[in-house]
């Protein structure tokens, strides 16, 4: 069931914005580069806007973006109480992958792939997506015939996905160890070869620059703290830099989702917790795709800057504290190093936390909600970076029209009351 | 990292714990025949307050009894724990008990058996 073609509207900064290429780098180096455009205009927040989307991250300014590219409205603003992309799109490991269990989750996230494949055209922005695979490990024999029941149903919707045995692995990763007799053995694993990584602040700053062209307004450092109801309806939102009127309102604000549905009386199902990342000091390349295993919680890969940017489990309790619960990294580190013993003396450069969404099936909430006009996209949890363009394409859909499309339909908040839950424990809820 | 004071074993590190969420979510009786959207709030809706929590611990690798938590969720300090079937007992803990949208719930009242909870929705 793989998606059709997504409709990608304006490409290519029609809005007459300068534009980044080779050529224009080497013109530029005459003037040694003071001349660049800004990338974004630090906009003051109007009185009144045609939609409001709340949260300056990757979701919120593809929503943005394609509010004004696809659908052509003029007068979009996204407010971001901090810096953009500074909550968890600047925090996440950038995994990519489409390869889910279910027919719902398969669309999203291949619909999103399809837009990450063409997204530094779309933007005229190097995202650095790198489409050097991704490889799931399974640890135990369960886990592999979990695996191949996964595989089959992915490759039924047309998803590209391999097994690979423990041989293939070590051809494919020649820095693993695929020692039978340690704590978490390589059985096997399946591949995408088709996922792999981006550069996440580039995403965030792409779709804000794209967006800027036209005619955004990107407002930094302004929190919204309240959400105006008219009855049933939403009129604005009232903010640290004042009132905004509007009558459509986007919240997109990952771990804050609760603390922004309270403030027009919404309930949802969420947790938000801390999830861990760490970099090692840089070395010269030695793993040239992404590795995830579930059962540990460990997801790996090597940045172009050459860091090893390792990934935890997330915390157990809930906390807006930004950042998490030491034993948990430990434990991954523990595995990692069994696994890979080359990072055994690395020495580690940075860790820190960002706080998730968490939903009790794993896959995100697209939604309306009881109040005309306000929308939800959130519960994207520990995996919602590699969704950032699809999300944003079928969100800006749903507040253009007011219907959620085929894509998005199935993620409507109702299905807490009708039990339809899209169970995506296996293939998210633990890693990405 | 938390250091938590089980009520029967005394300080321990928080990796001797499991946490089982939102503490005082009653279950409804199923004589008092809730509509689905009613009995999401028990089984899906969760409370996610930034600030003063009320959950529910385990220590799993001690003692393996259940105990409650007043917990804040930004700065992690643990005003209180007190034991199960109690209610919070702290300023903090009372408050963040009493404003709870749960205790408005048709969920909530329907723990209570029907004639009860009839009459109080009656009255
Ligand atoms: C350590 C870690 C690793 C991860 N690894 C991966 C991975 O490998 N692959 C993957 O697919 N996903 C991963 N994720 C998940 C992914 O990062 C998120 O699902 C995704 O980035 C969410 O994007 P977003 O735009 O919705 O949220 P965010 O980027 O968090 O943006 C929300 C924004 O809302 C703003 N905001 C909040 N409240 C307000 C307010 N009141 N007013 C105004 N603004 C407000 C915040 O400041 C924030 O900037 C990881 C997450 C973490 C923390
Ligand atoms: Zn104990």
């Amino acid at each position: 069931m793989a998606t059709d073609q997504p409709d990608r509207g304006l490409r290519g900064l029609p809005g007459g914005k300068q534009k980044y290429s080779a050529f224009a780098l080497a013109k530029k180096a005459m003037n040694y580069h003071q001349d660049w455009q800004c990338a974004w205009r630090d906009a003051p927040p109007q009185s009144e806007y045609d939609v409001v989307v709340i949260g300056g991250g990757g979701h919120g300014l593809a929503t943005a973006y394609y509010l004004a590219a696809v659908h052509g409205i003029k007068r979009v603003a996204v407010i971001e109480k901090g810096w953009l992309g500074g909550g968890n799109t600047g925090r996440n490991t950038t995994i990519i992958r489409s390869n889910y269990l279910w027919d719902e989750s398969a669309a999203i996230y291949e619909h999103a792939m399809k837009l990450w494949e063409g997204m530094s055209q779309d933007l005229n922005f190097n995202v650095m997506f790198s489409q050097r695979g991704v490889l799931t490990i399974a640890h135990s024999e369960h886990e592999l015939r979990e695996m191949s029941r996964r595989v089959h149903a992915i490759r039924l919707n047309g998803i590209d996905s391999d097994i690979l045995g423990p041989k293939e692995i070590k051809d494919f990763v020649p820095i693993i160890n695929i020692d039978q007799n340690i704590r978490y053995p390589v059985m096997g694993g399946f591949l995408q070869k088709r996922g792999g990584t981006a550069r996440h602040d580039a995403v965030a700053w792409g779709y804000a620059r794209a967006a800027d062209d036209l005619g955004v307004d990107i407002i930094q450092n302004c929190e919204v703290t309240g959400l105006r109801r008219n009855g049933r309806r939403i009129v604005g939102v009232e903010t640290s830099r004042g009132f905004i009127k509007t009558r459509k309102v986007g919240c997109v604000v990952a771990g804050h989702s609760s603390v922004m549905a309270a403030m027009a009386d919404i309930r949802l199902p969420l947790a938000s917790r801390p999830l861990q990342a760490l970099v090692s000091e840089p070395i010269k390349p030695v793993l040239d795709t992404v590795i995830m295993s579930n059962a540990v919680h460990m997801y790996i890969s090597q940045s172009d800057k050459g860091e090893m940017v390792l990934g935890a489990g997330v915390d157990k309790y809930n906390s807006y504290a930004q950042r998490g619960s030491f034993p948990v990294p430990e434990h991954m580190i523990a595995a990692a190093v069994e696994l890979f013993p080359v990072l055994s003396r690395l020495r580690m450069l940075r860790h820190w936390g960002g706080i998730v969404d968490t939903c009790p099936d794993a896959s995100p909430i697209i939604s309306k909600t009881d109040v005309d006009g306000l929308y939800f996209n959130c519960g994207w949890g520990t995996g919602g970076f590699k969704a950032t363009p699809g999300s944003g394409h079928v969100f800006a859909d749903l507040i253009a029209n007011d219907r959620p499309n085929s894509i998005a339909a199935p993620y409507a908040l109702d299905r807490f009351q009708t039990g339809l839950l899209i169970d995506e424990h296996g293939a998210a809820g633990v890693a990405h | 990292m938390l250091l938590i004071t089980c009520p029967h074993c005394g300080p321990r590190e928080e990796s001797e714990f499991s946490c089982g969420g939102e503490a005082h979510i009653a279950r409804p009786l199923a004589e008092n025949n809730l509509t689905d959207a009613e009995f999401a709030d028990y089984l899906f809706l969760r409370d996610n307050p930034k600030g003063m929590f009320l959950e529910r611990w385990r220590h799993a690798a001690g003692c393996r009894r259940w105990f409650n938590m007043a917990r804040d969720t930004v700065t992690h300090e643990i005003v209180e724990i007190y034991p199960m079937g109690n209610t919070p007992k702290s300023k903090a803990g009372k408050a963040a008990h009493a404003d709870s949208w749960r205790r408005d719930t048709a969920a909530e009242a329907a723990a209570k058996p029907a004639s009860k909870s009839r009459s109080k929705q009656g009255g």
